[in-house]
Formats: structure tokens, sequence, C-alpha cells
């Protein structure tokens, strides 16, 4: 990328995008979110001015491991399945309801 | 109850015991309160009165049988949307989860109400806490408690002005980038960022894990040392939260602050500051010094690119998390789609506001083949410069004292249309975030229209005793303390 310019972010890509996002946008929705998408791309191409070779990318926040040590992997109480299914939009015979699957 | 708005901690504690009041009437006073005040205020999304009279009902029991009482027993306590509560709608101001009722308690919840604190409401805030005005909540917004016109900040502005308009005595919000900090900063209360692995999140909806954070909102120092040391220490529902000692907060505040050394980062008093704000913040920083505290002028190089790193990995970590919200389990299912990917495709369309959505496109467009390289992994690698520019200073200094945010609340809608300059305007808080240290907002001041401006006190990973003492001393010293509710206009 070249440091001061925002790369183009064509309506195809925003559509490619939300397509593996999940999510449905209408033709006004897809103009917008390409120049906003450009603009925030434009302002983070700063970050190219710093030559971060042979950083370590910060990938932990908790550095020691004896802070965060994980726990014995035994079974314990859980949300029972009631539970787990009351929230569900459409559910029935102890399992979630959607849509068809497969379009044949 | 005619001071029920100035109340404190310890204020409620001896008003129990002496029978000045009890936890029913407190309850009771705070539901009318935040009730009566909400069409105003905005800060409330849903009230939460049979658990807070239950609570307050197991208070006044313990004190008639003469039973030992909890540190914030009979305590009014308001809680951000985005943190569930089992059994009461947990919406993260968001379309997606307008019905969604919790099935369990996060495990701050569960510490304040064994504590013996009453909850008795969810506050608004920004959908899924992106924001830092609250103008994303997709219900209605907050209005700032000293004037009306302008955001309470954000995205924990309902949790921020619960506390300002005197409606709770102490709030738990969510700061991710400053979403504590900035609206504490903006309605003149103090808020706490504690240092990443100090409280559990279980329970907490998650938006960017890396930099989530529970913390509390008080009137006073005192009360968020007391709310922090209830909810701190190891979950085993949370493999984040830190076995570090919690020590008692509140207990060991210490105004004697001679010969801490004060950081002052060149960095956050350059352009775009506010004068008005710098002025204060430089009248705080004489008040340390005379409180004995030496003034170090350090430099954090890497400041300028916090905000770029953080807006890729927040919203990389946003994409990922959000995933889950498919129509399916929880969250909101569109009516018309005949398929399984139509129905999560415009279950997330009309589930989601537009900050939310813009969001999840940018995360998963540094995500997506090709980019990772140069979004995500670069970001990263930022973000591990920024960090390792704390490490090198706290060698140094013991904390560091600078604005929370550049200027004072903004008017309603002043900055809607700029995603890019709503995102700016976390500068001075987005920092600390990703070093994953701890942060406060203390009142300091206003500005010249009356405006609350807070100062900003950082520490070292785990080392939130210095910067409860530093706030401790230095509301003492301006005369903050006592719960000095904001004017209101």
């Amino acid at each position: 990328m070249n440091a001061g310019r925002g790369p183009r972010v064509t309506r195809e890509e925003v559509e490619r995008i939300a397509n593996l996002a999940n999510l449905s946008l209408s033709e006004a929705d897809i103009a917008k979110y390409a120049r906003d998408l450009r603009e925030i791309l434009h302002y983070v191409d700063q970050l190219n001015e710093l030559d971060t070779d042979g950083v370590e990318p910060m990938a932990q926040v908790l550095h020691a491991e004896n802070l965060a040590p994980l726990r014995a992997d035994t079974p314990g109480p859980s949300l029972d399945q009631d539970t787990a299914l009351r929230a569900a939009p459409l559910a029935g015979d102890r399992h979630f309801k959607v849509p068809k699957v497969i379009d044949r | 109850m005619d001071d029920y708005a100035d109340l404190t901690i310890d204020s409620i504690r001896s008003g129990l015991l002496s029978k000045r009041f009890s936890a029913r009437e407190l309850a009771e006073s705070a539901l009318r309160a935040a009730g009566d005040g909400n069409d105003v205020s905005g800060a409330f999304l849903s009230f939460t009165p049979e658990r807070a009279i239950a609570a307050a009902d197991r208070v006044d029991a313990a004190i008639a049988a003469g039973a030992d009482i909890g540190p914030l027993a009979g305590v009014p306590l308001a809680v951000k949307d985005v943190i569930m509560t089992a059994g009461e709608k947990t919406t993260c101001a968001s379309r997606a989860l307008e019905n969604f009722v919790a099935p369990y308690d996060a495990t701050a919840v569960q510490r304040v109400e064994n504590a013996g604190a009453m909850i008795v409401g969810k506050t608004n805030c920004d959908e899924f806490a992106m924001g830092s005005s609250n103008e994303n909540s997709a219900f209605y917004p907050v209005r700032n408690p000293v004037d009306r016109q302008r955001v309470p900040g954000g995205s924990s502005g309902g949790s921020a002005a619960a506390v300002a308009y005197g409606y709770t005595p102490i709030s738990l919000g969510s700061d991710t980038g400053g979403s504590i900090r900035q609206p504490a900063s903006f309605c003149g209360t103090v808020g706490i960022m504690p240092t990443y692995g100090r409280v559990s999140r279980y329970g907490l909806v998650a938006f960017a894990s890396s930099l989530d954070h529970i913390g509390p909102f008080s009137k006073t120092v005192k009360d968020s040392a007391r709310l922090l040391g209830t909810i701190a220490g190891s979950d085993p529902y949370d493999s984040t939260a830190a076995h570090a000692t919690v020590p008692d907060f509140a207990a060991n505040l210490n105004p004697d602050v001679r010969g801490l050394k004060i950081g002052v980062p060149r960095e956050y008093f350059g352009d775009g500051l506010q004068p008005a704000v710098g002025d204060r913040i430089e009248a705080g920083i004489a008040t340390l010094e005379r409180l004995g505290c030496e003034r170090v002028d350090i430099s954090l190089p890497h400041t300028r690119y916090a905000v770029a790193s953080y807006y890729l990995i927040c919203t990389a970590e946003a994409s990922s998390n959000l995933a889950r919200y498919d129509g399916v389990r929880y969250s909101r299912r569109s009516e018309e789609s005949d398929t399984l990917r139509d129905m999560y495709r415009n279950s997330r369309a009309e589930g989601f506001g537009p900050e939310v959505t813009r969001r999840i496109i940018l995360g998963t467009y540094v995500l997506s083949a090709g980019y990772y390289d140069a979004y995500y992994k670069k970001a990263q690698e930022v973000r591990a410069l920024i960090a390792q520019d704390f490490e090198e200073a706290f060698d140094e200094v013991d904390a560091i004292i600078c604005p929370t945010s550049p200027f004072p609340a903004f008017k309603l809608g002043e900055k809607t249309s700029d995603p890019l300059e709503m995102y700016l305007s976390d500068i001075y808080t987005i920092t600390g975030s990703l070093a994953g240290i701890a942060g406060m907002s203390v009142p300091c001041g206003t500005d010249p229209q009356g405006l609350p401006i807070g100062m900003q006190i950082l520490t070292n990973h785990f080392q939130e005793q210095t910067m409860l003492n530093l706030g401790h001393a230095f509301e003492l010293a301006g005369g903050f303390e006592g719960g000095a509710v904001v004017p209101r206009r």
C-alpha cells in the first residue's frame, strides 16, 4: 500500500465482505459503507510509517502464565436444555428450529 | 429521604445500622428517582424492581437479626445492559437482543449481590458498547446531567449518568477503548477501567475480548475502590480472570502520596486538546505536586498510532464475536426468510444498527484472506510497541497523569456524521486499553461553561492501589469528595 492513500474499496468488495459476514445490505448501504471503509482504511494506513520488522505481535494481554492458569478439564454443571432453549426465537422437540438448509 | 442523591456506600451503611432508613426505603428511593427521571435522562433501558426489593428485604432481615451485612449492603446499583442479569432483559441496546432475557448472572453481578447491593435497573449504552456518545443506542439517547443538549459520553453513558443524576451511588459499566473513563469524565463522576484480567468478564456480552473490562462508576474514589474490590478476582468461569491477589482497596486507601513519581506524557498535551481542558489538567497536576508528588515529563512515542491500531483490532474481534447473532439461539430472527442463509443475513441486517454494521464490515475486511498481515498483524505489532512505551515509562514513574478526553461533553448530533471523528474522541483512553494497564478518570473541575473535565490516572498492571490513592488524595485536596452531584440545568 502507498502511505497516505487509502486503498480503493469497490462496491463489489463491500458486497463480498457483507456476504462473508452474513449481512444483507441495501444498495445505498453498500455505497455508504464503501465510503466509510475507504476513509477508515486511509486513516489506518499511517501504521505503515512504523517499521515493525522483528516486533512480536501482541497476541496476549496477560503476559505471566501463572496469572491465567487453565483449570482442570473436569465436567461440571452447565445450562440445562430448557434454559438454553428458552431464548430461542423458534424451538420445539427440544431443538432449535431453523428454515430449510438445503434447497431442492 | 432528602439527601438520597448524596449518599455514599459509607453513609448508607451508617444510616442502615443506626436505623435512620431501611434498605427497602433506599431501594424505593432509587427506583422512584431513576424512574421519574428517565423520560428526561434516558439513563435506563429497564428497571428491576423485584430484584431490588428482594435484595433490600434480605439486608433488612439481616439487620433485624443482628447478623453481619455485606460491604455493599443496601447500596442501590445500576448495571450496564451489556452485563447479564438472570431472568431480566439484557439488550445491549440492540434490536438484535431487544427481547433477550439472560439465562444466568454475570460473575460481577453475582458478587455485588452477594455483597448486599440492590440492582435497580439496566442502563442505556451504545449498541454492543460500540460508541463514544451513547447515540448508537437502538432505543433512545442519554442526556448529559449538566447540559441536556449534550451527550453523556459512551459507551457506558447510562451508567455514568445514573450516578451523576443521583439515581444510584454506584454503577457497573464496561470499558473497551474508554467506555467507562470517557463518560465518567463527561458526567463528572469517578470511573475505572481495571487492569486487564482483574475482573471476570463471565456474563459480559463480548465485544473485543482482548480489550473488554467491567468496571465501576461512583461519586467518590472510595466508593469505586469498594466496588472494584468486590468484583475483582479470579473466576473458574473466565480463564482470563487473573489469579492475582486482590487487596482491600478501600481499606488500604492512603491519601499520603508524597514521593510518588507522576509521569506527564507530552503526546497527550498537543494538537486537538482543548485549551480549557489542558489548563484544568495542568492545575490538577500542580495539586498533586503540592501533595508531594514528583512530576516527571515523559514521552509515549507511539501514542499517535493508537487509534488506528485499536480500530483494526477491536473491529476484527467484534466481527468474530458478533458472528454468534444468527437468529437461531437467542437473537432476533427475521420473519422474511425461506432459507437458512437468508434468515442469517436478514436477521443480522434487521438486528444491527449502522455503527455495529460498519465495525463488522471493517473487521471482516481486515481479517479476510490477503489483508490479514497488512492490517490485523500490523495492528498487533503496533499494539506491542504501545505496550512497550508504557512498560518503559513505568520503569521510571509510579503513575501517568493526562486528560481523559481532549474535550468536554459535545452536543447531541455533533459528531454522528463522521465515524472517524467520533473514534478520535477516545484518543487518550485507547492507549491504556491496548496496553492492558489500569486507568481511572477523576473529576477535575469544569470548563468555563460548567462542563465537567476528567483527569486520567494510569498505573501499571495490577497497580490499582496506587491509582486509587492518587485519586483519593486528589479529590480530598480538590474538594470533590462527598458526592458533589453536578449542577443541573
